[in-house]
Order: C-alpha cells, then structure tokens, then sequence
C-alpha cells in the first residue's frame, strides 16, 4: 500500500511539473491518466519495492551524488582513449559478482557499471554480472567494489546501518 | 548577474556539444561494437549533462529548470538499459569482443582481418 501511495505521489508531481496548470479541467485529465497508470501498473502487479523504491528516496541522492563524481572521472579517462592513439585502448571482459540480495539493488549496481563511461554491463544472470571494460586496468578484481558495496548497501533493505 | 550565468550557460552548452563531438569521434574510431558503446556514452552522460545544466543557467527560473532535470533524470535512467539491451542483443547474436589490442575472445590466433566481422555465424 505504501508503494501504491508513492507511485501516486511521484506520479501526480510529474504531471503537475510537465503542465504546471491547475485548472478544473487540467486537474481533472491529471487524475484521469494517474488512476489509469496505477491500474495499469497494478495489472502489470509491478507496484512493490523494486517498481517503487520512493522509500529509499534520500540514500538513493546521497548515491547519485557519489556516482555523479565517479562519471566525471570516467568521463575524463574515455576521452583521453578517445583522441589518444589507436593502440591506447585494451578491451576486456570481465565477470563481476554483486553483493546485494536484492533486485532493485542488483539493477542499480548493472545500470551504474553501463552508466559510467568505459564500461558496460553485457549480461546479468543471477548475482552475476558479465562487464566488458574499455581498458584492462580498470577493470581488475577490485575496482568495482566500492560501487558494488555502495549501490547494495543503498538499495538492500536493513543494511543502512551496516559499513 | 544574469549576464554572466548567459555566458556561463552558453560555456556548458558548447562544452557539452564539444564533448558530444568526441563521442562521435570515438564512435568512428573505436574498433567494434563494444568500444564504440563506450564512446556513445560520453554523449549520454557528460554530454546531455553538461547541455542540460547550461540550459538550466540561461532558463528563467521555475518550472522550465524542473523539466530540464526531468529530462536530465529520464536520460540518466534510460540510456544504460538502452546501451544494455544493445550490448546484450550483439552479444547474443554472437559477435564476441576484441580482447586486448589483437585478440578476439573465443578465438586462438589474433584476429587481423576486419574486427567488426568478428563474430559473424559464430552463434550456435
């Protein structure tokens, strides 16, 4: 229910900021599509944690902020392979274990790997995930750690408190 | 003051088309599929990103800088699951990845001929 109510509340705000109108008649057509979305959501039974992670709303910015400065970086090493020589790059492809127990969390760890420049996420089959790397060394047994621990310890429940 | 957030945002807007360009470049550069997904995503994330910020410095303030980072939030969400499913998609169909500088993974001696053909019938 709760997850009900924040796909409400993320889906009535998206409204209003795309219209910004207020009238009768554009609240009117506003609660029409919201009620439609959320029956069509709950026929599609993707209303709970992982098609509405609104309740880790604060950890998820606090993530993004950390992930915003880790694509910067990336961004910066992509373009030095890009204008470097044709020799500068060493593709490889690695197998990259998440820890987190949960979905959601398994998805945000997958999407921050392909978010970031110079990898991406080909495959995910279980815990498992199948990266190919633009450069070798950036990719090594260790580099994905800090966001594997970041992400599972944002989207996992109970784990807020763990390090 | 608004003078000079025009001129900053005009800064971000060339600096993210600029950053868009080498995307391109790289994506003419780049040997297969998979490297060129690298370069593609310059574009996706520093590039929409810097442009959108530009746009958010020279747009009036209220409800024009909340779409933008709409926008910018909507970008950030699709554009890995669309550069997965195309990862996902060449990688089944069979085309396997240049390891290294000259190897093709799957495959004993280096690949010297046309690394884009790689993979081709490969698939079982």
């Amino acid at each position: 229910m709760t997850y009900a109510l924040g796909l409400l509340v993320a889906l009535g705000g998206f409204w209003f900021v795309l219209s910004g109108q207020i009238s009768p008649f554009f609240g009117g057509v506003a609660v029409i599509s919201v009620i439609a979305t959320m029956w069509l959501s709950a026929r599609l039974k993707v209303i709970d944690r992982d098609g509405s992670p609104y309740h880790r709303a604060p950890q998820l910015l606090l993530y993004l902020g950390w992930l915003l400065g880790e694509i910067v970086k990336a961004n910066v090493a992509v373009i030095a392979r890009v204008v470097g020589p044709s020799h500068a790059i060493d593709p490889a492809m690695v197998e990259v274990k998440s820890s987190a127990t949960s979905n959601l969390g398994r998805a945000l760890f997958a999407n921050s790997i392909t978010l970031t420049p110079g990898t991406v996420t080909v495959d995910v089959i279980g815990a498992n995930l199948k990266v190919h790397a633009l450069v070798r060394e950036n990719a090594g047994a260790d580099s994905f750690d800090e966001m594997d621990r970041k992400s599972a310890r944002t989207a996992d429940p109970h784990r807020a408190s763990g390090s | 003051m608004a003078e000079a957030l025009h001129w900053i945002g005009g800064a971000l807007i060339l600096a993210g088309a600029l950053l868009s360009i080498l995307g391109a470049v790289g994506v003419l550069r780049f040997p297969d599929v998979y490297t060129r997904i690298h370069a593609a995503s310059l574009t996706d994330t520093g590039g929409a990103t810097l442009m959108l910020l530009g746009m958010g410095l020279i747009s009036p303030l209220g409800f024009v800088m909340l779409k933008l980072l709409l926008v910018w939030g909507f970008i950030m969400l699709t554009s890995p699951a669309a550069a997965n499913a195309l990862a996902n998609a060449a990688f089944g169909a069979g085309v396997r990845p240049r390891i290294g500088t000259f190897q093709i993974m799957g495959e004993d001696k280096p690949g010297g001929s046309g690394p884009e053909r790689s993979g081709e019938g490969t698939a079982s």
